[in-house]
């Protein structure tokens, strides 16, 4: 139970800091990788902020609780993050502020969800 | 900044709390694949989630809306964030926020791909194709 109440305090933290940020904004995303375009560096503070605080944060956490760590560079993490890139940077979401931007009740924002969930289960059919 | 680090807290906080690492696409495809016993605290941060951007309207108003932007393409990117966040076993939280911090080569690895193939993108979507966003 209150293991549930935790999960549901961190995802509001969570979410409310991509709000913040502008990262559940589509067009601020693409203002930001879109760097030919009026780019738009501020996530890169964002994202400096995150990383900070996780690094600053980790190494104790990790103590109590191990979690394996992998080092294998294999041909599904390349080939894997290249094609999540290519979504990220068409769309302007990527898996939290897709989520979160349900809130906004538009089509466009269950479009996608319903699509990354599908995306999900096809490469499970294909590859488990 | 200030949002950034409310994502570092609460990553920070799922890991101490929780045991486990605030990959938001690891949380949600778990949610049909994690054995019975490890899914109602997916369900429960994903809610969380969605409540900050109630919250967040409430407090801001409302988001805007982009416009013209095809539903067609929509679709075509969640397919692939979907598709390559399982396929590579993390997107900007998993790998980016909590796999950097965590000095993962493999994340440090997948983060410049993903920014890489992410900038290609929207300079294609942008510029030849033209798309309004």
């Amino acid at each position: 139970m209150i293991a549930y109440a935790s999960a549901f305090g961190a995802g509001l933290v969570f979410g409310v800091g991509l709000w913040i940020s502008g990262m559940a904004t589509p067009r601020k995303v693409l203002d930001f990788l879109d760097v030919t375009g009026a780019w738009d560096p501020s996530l890169a503070l964002v994202m400096a902020g995150a990383v900070g605080v996780t690094l600053a944060g980790f190494p104790a956490a990790l103590k109590r609780h191990p979690i394996e760590k992998r080092s294998d560079l294999n041909a599904p993490l390349i080939i894997g993050a290249t094609i999540f890139g290519i979504g990220w940077g068409i769309g302007g979401y990527c898996p939290g502020p897709a989520l979160t931007a349900l809130s906004n009740l538009s089509v466009e924002a269950f479009v996608f969800v319903g699509a990354m969930v599908a995306g999900g289960l096809a490469h499970r059919l294909a590859f488990d | 900044m200030v949002g950034g680090v409310l994502i570092g807290l609460a990553s920070v906080w799922l890991l101490v709390a929780n045991g486990r690492i605030a990959g938001v696409s690891g949380i949600l495809h778990g949610l049909s694949e994690a054995r019975a016993g490890d899914r109602l605290w997916r369900a429960w941060f994903i809610a969380g989630l969605i409540v900050a951007g109630f919250a967040w309207h409430a407090f801001a108003g409302p988001a805007p809306i982009r416009q013209g932007f095809g539903l067609g393409w929509v679709a075509l990117a969640g397919l692939l964030v979907g598709f390559g966040t399982r396929m590579s076993g993390g997107c900007t939280s998993g790998h980016g926020v909590c796999g950097l911090g965590r000095l993962s080569l493999r994340s440090l690895v997948a983060v410049a791909i993903f920014m890489a193939a992410g900038m290609a993108a929207a300079f294609v979507v942008r510029h030849p194709l033209g798309l309004p966003s």
